[in-house]
């Protein structure tokens, strides 16, 4: 099939607009409605995320999740082919339920955690980090 | 087995009874996503460690699922706790099977 | 009460004062025992084309420089575990080892600081990978390592590591002095279709965004470096490589005469810096 160039760019307007946003969005909606058996998701009062407002490489974003008392926290990244990083679960012998990692970010985007507090409740909290385009391409 | 895997574990090798302790873990791994290309076009096929876990004398201190959007070469820190003298495990699952697993004793006095 | 407000007014100057000075000097101490200078005055080298020389340390955002801060947070120090098993592995025919020689990896403490340097021998200057390469066809009669293979980087990175916090000092005169000519000639020199120097960006506009990266001096007192972009060692030759071809030239080769020489010379441009690596950079 042979596209006119005003095709093409409508195209891949049309994708950049709808496509990756809507799937994205409902990527990580329905991440956390596995994540949640579809329960409610409060704010988060309890449950804190950590990352850098500017990330200087999106290949290692360091970022933490800390929530008192909380059974497991998931951690998604939005933005991402697939918005899935990691899900944090906290035994017995767990001090607290804090841990830091660093993850990749496909750019600049809001990254998501959601906790399953000590009670059953969920709760959300999200920053958004901005990922710099670097310098030369070596 | 992902070639040259080498894990590093940061532990206090001593602690009081019930203390919080730091606990740091590295391991070399590519980590490789499933999302890229070969210089053929080819989508290079993932491999990643797709879980991490550690005990305590057999008692979970955390148990962390992987994806592909964990950064090359994982890092973890958490905090945990002693309640007597022991010995934490640590074990990291491949996508291919391997298992890479490295242990710390902790005396508690 | 004049006196209580004289020192709470002494103690609020002390306190900007404090927190000035870390702005605009963020300092690096590894483990908290090895300081690292990575601001020093300009040394002779550079000829007064810079007022002082600094780290690419300096150029890098908090997160990726509290990276460096601890071992173990450093991802590079992944592979200066792997040299030091490299280290104590007998090879080629005899069962050799680095260590039959040379005990500990520590016993070549600042070995790194003073390579490039000008060889006796065979008359000409070696950098710390050929000198490596000579014990392995020399002293252990087994093969070269390739000069960006993996166990080389590894091991730069090791020999790096045990001389942190030691002042860079390559010698410039004497017999290595035309090979430092040539080195400064290509420093200076305008390579492929975006006509660019080394020194354009690193001399001419470090400090400035190059899209929303800061451009370095260039300063190779931290390698190998650990790049977030790549996620592994880096060795100076390949980021020589990286940079010529981004000015759309072909490049010289690791190890080619032409790298050897600039590796002399942009190492004399950061004397008085520390040996930082393997350092963590973007």
């Amino acid at each position: 099939m042979y596209l006119s160039r005003r095709q093409t760019m409508a195209l891949g307007t049309a994708a950049l607009v709808f496509g990756p946003r809507i799937a994205w969005a409902t990527a990580t909606d329905d991440a956390i409605a596995e994540f949640t058996g579809g329960a409610d998701v409060a704010e988060a009062t309890g449950l804190t995320l950590t990352a850098p407002e500017i990330a200087e490489n999106g290949n290692t974003v360091p970022i933490e999740v800390d929530a008192p008392g909380a059974e497991s926290i998931i951690v998604l990244a939005s933005g991402n082919p697939n918005p899935d990083v990691g899900t944090f679960a906290f035994g017995p012998l767990a001090a607290s339920q804090m841990a830091s990692t660093r993850i990749r970010l496909a750019g600049t985007q809001d990254v998501v955690a959601v906790a399953k507090m000590a009670d059953g409740t969920f709760q959300r909290a999200s920053q958004e980090v901005k990922v710099t385009i670097g310098g030369c391409g070596g | 087995m992902a070639e040259n895997v080498t894990p590093r574990v940061r532990v206090p090798s001593k602690a009081s009874a019930g203390e919080e302790i730091t606990i740091k873990t590295l391991i070399s791994h590519p980590m490789e996503s499933g999302q890229r290309k070969d210089k053929e076009g080819n989508i290079i096929p993932r491999s990643i460690i797709h879980r991490f876990v550690t005990t305590f004398n057999g008692e979970t201190v955390i148990d962390v699922t992987m994806e592909p959007a964990i950064s090359t070469n994982p890092y973890f820190e958490f905090v945990a706790k002693v309640p007597e003298s022991g010995t934490f495990e640590f074990t990291w699952f491949d996508d291919d099977g391997s298992e890479y697993t490295e242990s710390k004793d902790v005396t508690v006095g | 009460m004049m006196k209580m407000t004289l020192t709470s007014s002494g103690l609020i100057l002390a306190a900007l004062g404090g927190a000035a000075f870390a702005q605009e000097e963020p300092e690096l101490v590894i483990n908290g025992e090895i300081p690292i200078t990575t601001r020093a005055e300009a040394p002779a080298s550079v000829e007064g084309a810079l007022p002082e020389v600094i780290s690419g340390w300096e150029f890098r955002s908090p997160e990726t420089q509290s990276l460096e801060e601890d071992d173990f947070e450093n991802p590079g120090m992944i592979f200066v575990d792997d040299a030091r098993a490299q280290f104590d592995t007998a090879m080629g025919p005899d069962d050799q080892a680095c260590s039959s020689c040379h005990d500990t990896p520590e016993d070549l403490a600042g070995a790194r600081a003073v390579y490039p340097k000008w060889d006796e021998e065979h008359g000409e200057v070696q950098t710390l990978e050929m000198q490596v390469n000579e014990c392995l066809t020399e002293r252990m009669s087994t093969d070269a390592w390739e000069y960006t293979s993996n166990d080389m980087t590894n091991m730069m990175a090791l020999l790096a590591s045990v001389s942190r916090g030691m002042p860079v000092n390559v010698a410039i005169d004497g017999p290595a002095q035309s090979t430092w000519e040539q080195g400064k000639d290509i420093y200076y020199t305008r390579y492929g279709q975006l006509e660019l120097a080394c020194a354009n960006c690193h001399e001419d506009n470090y400090g400035n965004m190059l899209r929303a990266d800061h451009l370095s001096q260039g300063q190779i007192n931290g390698f190998p470096a650990y790049r977030l972009k790549n996620a592994q060692l880096n060795s100076v030759h390949d980021r020589f490589k990286g940079c010529i071809r981004d000015t759309r030239a072909e490049t010289f080769e690791p190890g080619s005469p032409e790298f050897i020489a600039l590796e002399l010379y942009v190492a004399s441009r950061g004397n008085g810096l520390s040996v930082e690596g393997p350092s963590v950079r973007n």
